[in-house]
């Protein structure tokens, strides 16, 4: 699978209080969430995100607490691919189970700006920077979490498995 | 190799010999909890499963506790459906209003987790349970309802560091000035992945409420947990606690650690977060001028019993500053009666302050003590991040009890040390 879309640049520490704030978690809908997606950050990203943009972020994204709002805000505001630095752990552990693609490659964070159009293959892990050119080789899944992708999240993962 | 605590007790319960760094696992757990946020989410995953069935009755504990008592139709529909799920599956620690307290405070006071145990929490404070010598961490609402399921999940092997601890710390440092202290040391990713393993001679001068309140805040280093090695203070807890049985795990003498930190508790002063991670730590002696409106005591870092005696040591016979909202708010139903009986209760009100029924309130921006634009408050939780307490523009300066009180009554950040 590939997918291609324009970025939303972030810094470090991109908290999941900023993603999807508490005020908001009196409810489990997706598209009420995605509504609220990084407002208190970004204020203009709901007006702006297509469907199929990535965001790009440095160190320890989604850091903070364990709501999986919090990908789920992500994913159904649109968003196909969220690559960083590195992930905080619950964050990481949330988006494979709710199947939100990301990928953690240093280098690509550092060569992409805001506003460039990226592409991410996931079966190579192959990066591309479309605006300049540049590929950078993204962290692939271990084949564990493979598998859950596969399976179309932890729990199909495990009603497959456990027949 | 040798093994660190956390690697032994996982390895126990994935019926491993040995694990080591990286492996992946899937271990048998002892406890699975959510609260009114996470539940409805993995209620929801939970009913996709063909099984209707929980793994067991008795390992599962549900705590609304955020949004309670409801603070609005939305948040009254979510417990609504939580509690239906919780009934008809016959959930033992289920814990309606009345009942409920602050989870994190609430599940070692009812003894469900002790030493060696196995936890998931679908709230990323989970690691809390780490000082009562237990594996614990937070986990997303699939992940709960996958344990509610299955009573399995899979982990990733930590690796370890290892905070040596030694000295005793001064009257008005606690646990949660040595912990603030600690992450403003290695960053809010500085134990990303990894576990944080604290032991040494100095645990002797740590109480259990200052323990939890370090593990507590192991995920605002990144750390996948916090875990305290257990000695006599730990066992008297459980066995006060729980008729649960315990395992202790001592980590291997040639255990492996990234790294380790030498820690003297004696020069650790009081330690303050500055907006808007928790790593942003000053020493009192640092702070400067920093006028606040709003003082909060509470949560599950710091709204245990010790906690609520030192805020009022310090409040007694004093009154906080005019125009400084305080509100203080105990863990649990039982801090709740300890302090009316203790006489905690009229030393707030005397000074002005407010003291609430058990509640995560203010602490997510939930509810009791929203912050409007620009303003700044001194809180005794463990984020600071933008929007935490309410507006964007608002600000959390993270504290213990004793500095949150003494900021009360100056009405900017203050040394509790200068009252004396
Ligand atoms: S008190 Fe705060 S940090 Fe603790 S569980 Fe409640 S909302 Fe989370």
């Amino acid at each position: 699978m590939k997918v291609t879309g324009r970025v939303f640049r972030y810094n470090d520490n991109v908290d999941t209080d900023v993603i999807i704030p508490a005020r908001y978690l009196n409810t489990s809908d997706h598209a009420e969430l995605a509504k609220h997606c990084m407002e208190d950050i970004d204020k203009d990203f709901v007006k702006n995100v297509k469907k199929g943009d990535i965001i790009v972020a440095d160190k320890n994204f989604g850091c903070g607490s364990s709501r999986e709002h919090a990908p789920i805000a992500i994913k159904a505001s649109g968003i196909a691919c969220v690559i960083a630095s590195t992930f905080a752990r619950i964050f990481y552990r949330n988006a494979i189970n709710i199947g939100l693609p990301i990928v953690e490659c240093e280098e690509a964070v550092k060569g992409i700006k805001a506003g460039d159009t990226v592409s991410v293959d996931f079966a190579t892990g192959i990066i591309t920077n479309e605006t300049t050119g540049k590929k950078y080789q993204g962290q692939p899944y271990p084949e564990f979490m493979q598998k859950i992708i596969d399976n179309g999240g932890l729990i199909n993962y495990i009603k497959n498995t456990s027949k | 190799m040798g093994m660190t605590m956390t690697q032994k007790i996982l390895a126990a319960h994935a019926k491993l010999d040995s694990v080591v760094a990286g492996q992946l696992i899937e271990a048998d757990l002892d406890l699975v909890l959510g609260n009114d946020i996470t539940t409805p989410v993995a209620v929801n995953e939970f009913k996709k499963f063909v099984v209707d069935k929980v793994f067991d009755k008795d390992k599962i504990a549900i705590v609304p506790d955020h949004f309670t008592p409801n603070k609005d139709i939305k948040a009254a529909e979510q417990c609504k459906y939580i509690r239906e799920f919780a009934l008809s599956k016959e959930i033992t620690n289920y814990f309606e209003i009345g009942e409920v307290g602050i989870e994190h405070a609430l599940l070692p006071e009812k003894g469900l987790v002790v030493a060696g145990d196995v936890v998931i929490g679908a709230d990323s404070h989970t690691c809390t349970y780490g000082a009562l010598g237990a594996f614990s961490t937070g986990v997303g609402s699939t992940d709960m309802a996958a344990g509610m399921a299955t009573g399995k999940a899979w982990f990733k092997v930590p690796a370890a560091l290892k905070f040596n601890l030694y000295g005793k710390p001064s009257k008005y440092v606690s646990g949660k000035d040595i912990i603030l202290h600690i992450i403003g040391m290695i960053g809010v990713d500085g134990a990303l992945y990894k576990s944080m393993e604290f032991t040494g001679e100095g645990l002797k001068n740590l109480s259990m409420d200052d323990r939890l309140c370090m593990a507590n805040m192991a995920i605002e280093a990144g750390g996948k947990n916090g875990i305290f090695e257990v000695d006599e203070k730990t066992i008297d807890y459980i066995k006060e606690h729980s008729t649960k049985p315990y395992k202790i795990y001592k980590a291997d003498d040639d255990a492996v650690y990234e790294k380790v930190y030498d820690i003297d508790m004696s020069k650790i002063r009081p330690t303050v977060s500055f907006p808007h991670l928790p790593d942003n730590t000053r020493t009192i002696d640092e702070v400067g001028d920093v006028k606040i409106d709003q003082v909060v005591i509470g949560s599950c870092t710091n709204g245990r019993i010790e906690d609520l005696r030192m805020a009022a040591s310090i409040l007694k016979g004093r009154h906080v500053k005019k125009g400084v909202r305080t509100i203080i708010i105990p863990g649990t139903q039982k801090i709740y009666l300890q302090a009316i009986h203790e006489g905690l209760v009229d030393i707030f009100i005397n000074a002005g302050a407010i003291f609430s029924m058990p509640t995560c309130g203010p602490c997510l921006g939930g509810h009791m003590g929203i912050l409007a634009k620009g303003e700044r408050a001194v809180s005794t939780t463990n984020r600071n991040f933008v929007g935490r307490m309410g507006h964007p523009e608002s600000e959390v300066y993270l504290a213990s009890p004793a500095v949150a009180a003494a900021s009360a009554i100056a009405g900017k950040i203050a040394n509790p040390e200068d009252l004396d």
